[in-house]
């Protein structure tokens, strides 16, 4: 779940507010309010919406436990998703173009468990 | 409720995913005012804005098309309909570069570009990017509550919340969509937290019927931890926590992969090893699935070396079939103005008695949104709207109890519903006894939430979709209960084989008393 709002790098500009499809934040003075982590689904929306990149969701959906600012700066995780996503380049920037691979891997990979149950011992 | 925000437009959109989105596009591009109210915010609502759907691809050459049907045909098992899937063919290959505009298409290896496969996030961020520019009235964190009726019983607008203010709003429309999407039980399944089947409750307490919810249940592997897309694990091997590596069908057996899975889930945890996965896989999962990756990353797990815990996460009527039933060509449900599109609607007219996958699936969305969007705009341009309607709500459990208010357990009922629709114990073995025991604990449920429950608010909100889960889950379970074979995805361990004497469509409904019907095809008769 949402686990960490890096206040030293949050702009306030209430774009994860918006961007929650469980309504989990409200806007504040200073900065955006968790206010209903029970709603979170642990779907790194918010990340991808936070320009600032401070914004840090725990991969364990039931665990809102996270780094130190500083350790969490250090690790490379913020902001990671938005730009492996390339989520803020032009739209011709071909960040997309090994989508296309996503259909024959998964066929693949079902082919394989397939031969290996056939010819299990 | 007295609504402070009073707004009024030809078509009300409710729910903001995919087919949502496409029936506002197509209301809106046809002329109508549409507006388009959400539980969540258009652009991250629903499966898909988390997935990465393909989307059935079939270019217009006469013989392919034919052949892709006839597959699909044979996979209906008896209850699809050939015209549909052609009409859905050819509107997703028409429609879907609509969003070039707004969505970053990838090459297709070979000097094109890549269309049927889009990414979630950046295709629902396309589709609000596409409705806005339409001309669309987009609420984001406005849950309908209730649908309105006028003296004849036709649907005129909606009701509901607005989350931030907690204030009542009510949008008038001749024509009002229900686009909430499918019903995943809060099981946890990746981007499903909000899909509790709202629409289905408030059009059935409009008195819509449904079709096909015997169609489930199915599950979706992940890490213990959280839901993630399945790519990765299509090649996995499976060990006990000795260390053993156990005996599992592979993901193309299907129902006997899931069974074996949830079944050794219930004797003790279950490792996958990934070790087996396709060798480019690994280079290349960042850059097709990174939330996938982030879930393993960020507990310092390298997937492709280290065994980690899975389970599974039940899909609900979102890989399951079943939803409104769609009494006509144009998307109406058996309420007088009132259209379904997407999940929130039966998809049998196209899978049949399966999944159909979610190329199948996607197409569906797109197609019954757009169609149902543009049918909902046409009537609503010849429809006489008075200038003040006079409107009753529809909505009962929760806002008119029919007996004294009484504060209710809602985290032990969740639990209980979810668990006789999605539980390893009884799910993967549907027999009579089973269900009828399942049926029993969420009818004494629904009792308690029909007599006591009252709520305002955002309390409301969540109540509604405590009552809509449990709905939802007793009409799963009395279409189980009255499908007394195996069929597509509903396997009766009691009943193996398919009865051909059983090839047509159940219908269910009601609240108090919920009703099964055999949906025979309408033979002609002849006037006496």
């Amino acid at each position: 779940m949402i686990a960490a709002l890096v206040e030293d790098r949050c702009t306030n500009c209430n774009a994860c507010v918006r961007a929650c499809p469980g309504f989990v934040f409200d806007a504040g003075a200073d900065r955006p309010v968790i206010a209903r982590i029970e709603a979170c689904q642990t779907c790194y929306l918010c990340e991808l919406a936070c320009e600032a990149d401070a914004l840090w969701v725990n991969p364990d959906e039931a665990s809102a436990s996270a780094p130190s600012p500083a350790e969490l700066a250090r690790s490379g995780q913020l902001g990671q998703i938005r730009r492996d996503h390339g989520w803020n380049l032009p739209l011709d920037a071909g960040q997309l173009d090994d989508y296309r691979l996503l259909g024959p891997l998964l066929n693949e990979g079902a082919d394989i468990a397939a031969r290996r149950y056939a010819s299990r011992g | 409720m007295i609504a402070s925000t009073i707004l009024r437009a030809d078509v009300l959109v409710i729910g903001g995913g995919m087919a949502a989105a496409w029936a506002a596009i197509a209301a809106a591009q046809a002329g109508a005012s549409v507006v388009m109210a959400d539980k969540g915010a258009v652009g991250t609502s629903g499966v898909t804005a988390t997935g990465g759907p393909g989307h059935w691809w079939v270019s217009p050459d006469p013989a392919l098309r034919r052949e892709a049907i006839e597959r699909q045909e044979a996979k209906a098992l008896g209850l699809g309909d050939p015209e549909w899937m052609a009409r859905i063919i050819d509107l997703t290959w028409r429609h879907l570069p609509d969003i070039a505009p707004f969505y970053p298409f990838g090459s297709d290896g070979s000097g094109g570009r890549y269309v049927q496969g889009v990414r979630g996030p950046e295709y629902m961020r396309a589709l609000r990017s596409l409705a806005s520019a339409a001309g669309v009235t987009i609420l984001d964190h406005h849950p309908a509550i209730e649908l309105l009726a006028d003296a004849d019983g036709a649907i005129v607008g909606a009701r509901g919340i607005a989350l931030d203010s907690e204030d009542v709003w009510d949008v008038r429309a001749p024509t009002t969509l229900m686009a909430t999407g499918g019903c995943a039980f809060r099981s946890g399944l990746l981007g499903s937290h909000g899909n509790t089947g709202d629409g289905l409750l408030m059009a059935a307490e409009a008195g819509a019927d449904l079709s096909g919810m015997e169609f489930g249940p199915s599950w979706s592997l992940s890490p213990a931890w959280s839901s993630t897309r399945t790519l990765p694990y299509f090649a996995a091997r499976f060990f006990d926590d000795a260390g053993r590596e156990l005996d599992i069908p592979p993901p193309k057996a299907g129902h006997a992969h899931l069974q074996a899975l949830g079944r050794a889930m219930q004797r003790g945890p279950v490792l996958a090893d990934l070790s087996d996965a396709p060798k480019a896989l690994p280079g290349v999962l960042r850059s097709i699935q990174p939330l996938t990756l982030a879930a393993f990353e960020r507990r310092g797990i390298d997937l492709w070396r280290e065994r980690f815990p899975v389970r599974l996460f039940g899909e609900g009527t979102i890989r399951g079939t079943g939803g409104l039933r769609v009494i006509d060509d144009e998307c109406r449900t058996s309420v007088p103005g009132l259209f379904a599109a997407g999940d929130a609607a039966t998809r049998e007219l196209v899978a049949g008695a399966s999944s159909g996958g979610g190329a199948v699936n996607a197409a569906w969305a797109l197609s019954s949104g757009r169609i149902a969007g543009l049918a909902a705009a046409r009537q609503a341009a010849v429809s006489r709207r008075p200038a003040a309607i006079t409107a009753r709500g529809l909505g009962r459990v929760g806002l008119r109890p029919r007996r004294a208010p009484q504060p209710l357990e809602l985290a032990a009922l969740a639990q209980a519903v979810g668990s006789a629709v999605h539980g390893y114990d009884q799910a993967f073995q549907r027999d009579k006894a089973g269900l009828a025991r399942s049926a029993a604990t969420v009818d004494a449920h629904w009792r308690g939430l029909a007599d006591h429950a009252r709520a305002g608010g955002r309390a409301l909100v969540e109540l509604r979709a405590q009552a809509a889960m449990t709905a939802t889950a007793r009409w799963s379970l009395a279409a189980a209960l009255a499908r007394g074979e195996s069929r597509g995805l509903h396997v009766r361990e009691d009943a193996p084989a398919t009865d051909p004497a059983k090839a047509h469509r159940l219908l269910v409904g009601g609240l108090d008393r919920v009703w099964t019907r055999a949906d025979h095809p309408v033979t002609q008769g002849v006037a006496a």
